[in-house]
């Protein structure tokens, strides 16, 4: 099951704060994400979509139903495994999250010293890379104080996929960049989905993208209300 | 530097690259941890001093074991003891010499300020109880009224302590007695003392008339070569009846003579105290730089979290952190101290000096400050949730 399905959400439900405030986000979620496809999560803000990702992510714990990532339940997941399978994620953040003291290379270079010391040379040719794929191989040695918005963006996505992650979650990935570059972006994850078999989960309200989606999934006051899979190209 | 760090951590030096980002900030940190370590040095040192000042007498003589009363807590302190104990104590076998050792303060009045002097009485015939340096120039003092003054004396000037010689004595009059210095030798001023001054024991009972020769404030014996000097005052202790008596080695006396000064006595306590004041100020500017570092960037630290990075990585960098500053903290730290310490010796005449076994007790006591403070501040890390990047 895992080999073709590395998200499997069965019966999720979550619910955050306690007592009297607390307030039910996710509602018998249930969703299968194939390997190699690029998904869509959708809906308005507070829809739980975000609250989605970050539990398939194992960056929430799972309190009610099971999610199963690259063949482990996260429901119960300790934090050792937690941050094993973070290890073959890539997350693409809103915020880009850059590191303000180091270059746009080092940026990159920290999505593969996280697993460990390996070839200095061989990490720094696959950074290099990475940032010469997002159009940015003239802005390494730049701090991101020094790098427009979208440059910074371009920066997390490489890092997000320089370690060739297993499944690739992105919220709002294209926000900051123009639709050339944020089509670029997609385009790069569609690509990579084809090429590596990476699966993309990714949050939008950017309708530009959508045409690229091989599924969309709609999401309304923590249910899934749609699930449209898109005919392949 | 950096690239140092990176072949030396194996990773990127993250830390480094933190702190260095903003030099005015590192700046500031590195001259915080420079100043906890000269409030650190400089009350070692002057504890130092204290120690050194307190052992310096004993070394101007030369004694095996040594008998005092009970409340003498240190050379200069405590009651007389009664000079039949010398006799009894020479009764003993392995006790081959004894004699009666004097001391009190005198004052040579004179301008702007007198010196207090600390001054020893023996019998200067007993050449063997005095130090190389004094037994050779003792010779002297079995004039009248003589005496070897101490030429680093606090308010002294060196070329009047260096005119003092056989052929060129001065004198000065102390409690109606005028009394001739015929030569110096090397002592330095302690924190209640100006100096030194040696007479013999007859000079000594003319300047402090109400002084008995029968009640000496010490008794000091040696023993015969290869006597256990332990093993002949515990015997001592038997025989001596009057058992208020404080018998010891002479070493064991100059030790608890120190530590006495540096537990009881306010000076030592209070520079205690400078000491631990000293490390918890650099403590507490460590962990504020730390804690304010980790909090700046708790975003990025919560970015590294959801990528997968394990929690020994940030403990990893917040403690790169905290030795870097504790290194690149100490080198200024140990630089303004060791000038500070020249100045205040030039200053008070007390024995202040850096010396390499402070640098190395300061510099282990500033990395571990500052990895208590970099441990501190990793609870801090606990805030970074990578759930709230999204």
């Amino acid at each position: 099951m895992s080999e073709d399905t590395p998200i499997a959400v069965t019966g999720l439900n979550h619910w955050f704060g306690t007592g009297e405030a607390r307030k039910q986000a996710i509602f018998d979620v249930n969703l299968q994400v194939k390997r190699g496809s690029l998904t869509t999560l959708m809906g308005p803000s507070g829809s739980g979509k975000t609250t989605l990702l970050t539990l398939m992510g194992c960056l929430r714990d799972v309190q009610d139903g099971s999610v199963i990532l690259l063949g482990h339940e996260l429901n119960g997941a300790d934090r050792t495994l937690n941050e094993a399978l973070r290890r073959r994620l890539g997350f693409i953040f809103q915020a880009h999250n850059l590191h303000d003291s180091l270059t746009a290379l080092q940026n990159v270079l920290m999505g593969l010293q996280v697993h460990g010391p390996t070839d200095r040379q061989a990490q720094y040719g696959a950074a290099r890379h990475a940032l010469s794929l997002v159009g940015l191989a003239d802005r390494m040695d730049y701090l991101p104080a020094n790098l427009s918005g979208g440059q910074k963006q371009r920066v997390a996505v490489a890092r997000a996929l320089v370690g060739n992650p297993d499944v690739v979650l992105a919220d709002e990935p294209t926000a900051a960049l123009d639709r050339e570059s944020g089509m670029g972006v997609v385009r790069m994850l569609k690509k990579l989905g084809a090429a590596r078999g990476t699966t993309t989960v990714m949050v939008t309200h950017d309708n530009r993208i959508l045409e690229l989606a091989d599924r969309i999934v709609t999401l309304e006051d923590g249910r899934i209300v749609r699930d449209h899979a898109q005919p392949p190209d | 530097m950096s690239g140092l760090l990176q072949w030396l951590f194996g990773r990127l030096p993250i830390g480094w690259l933190q702190l260095t980002h903003s030099r005015p900030r590192f700046a500031a940190a590195l001259a915080g941890v420079a100043f906890a370590n000269v409030l650190v040095f400089v009350q070692i040192g002057i504890m130092n001093s204290m120690a050194t000042a307190t052992l310096k007498p004993y070394g101007f003589f030369q004694s095996d074991i040594m008998i005092s009363a009970s409340d003498a807590n240190s050379l200069s302190e405590g009651g007389n003891v009664a000079r039949q104990w010398l006799f009894q104590a020479l009764a003993d076998p392995e006790v081959i010499s004894g004699t009666g050792l004097f001391i009190a303060t005198v004052n040579w009045a004179r301008a702007p300020s007198s010196l207090a002097l600390t001054t020893y009485g023996i019998d200067p015939t007993l050449r063997q109880f005095l130090s190389p340096e004094l037994a050779r120039k003792s010779a002297s003092l079995q004039l009248p009224n003589s005496g070897i003054l101490d030429m680093f004396s606090r308010g002294l000037p060196r070329d009047e302590a260096a005119a003092i010689r056989p052929q060129t004595p001065t004198s000065f009059e102390a409690a109606g007695t005028t009394l001739t210095l015929y030569d110096t030798f090397q002592g330095g001023g302690g924190f209640g003392v100006d100096g030194y001054l040696l007479v013999s024991d007859q000079t000594f009972l003319t300047l402090f008339p109400k002084r008995s020769s029968a009640a000496p404030n010490h008794i000091i014996l040696q023993v015969a070569r290869g006597a256990d000097a332990d093993a002949v005052a515990a015997r001592l202790r038997e025989a001596i009846t009057d058992k208020s008596l404080r018998i010891r080695s002479f070493a064991q006396a100059a030790a608890e003579d120190q530590s006495y000064q540096q537990t009881q006595r306010p000076t030592g306590i209070i520079f205690g105290f400078g000491v631990i004041i000293g490390l918890l100020v650099g403590v507490v500017i460590v962990y504020q730089v730390l804690s304010t570092d980790v909090a700046d960037h708790l975003s990025e630290y919560a970015t590294f979290k959801a990528m997968g990075y394990p929690q020994s990585f940030f403990l990893g960098i917040v403690l790169e952190e905290a030795l870097i500053l504790a290194v690149l903290g100490f080198v200024p730290g140990f630089l303004v101290a060791s000038g500070l310490l020249v100045g205040m010796k030039a200053a008070t005449g007390l024995p202040l000096a850096m010396t390499a076994g402070m640098a190395v007790i300061v510099f282990i006591g500033t990395l571990v400050a500052c990895s208590v403070s970099g441990a501190i501040a990793t609870r801090r890390l606990a805030l970074a949730d990578p759930a709230d990047l999204f």
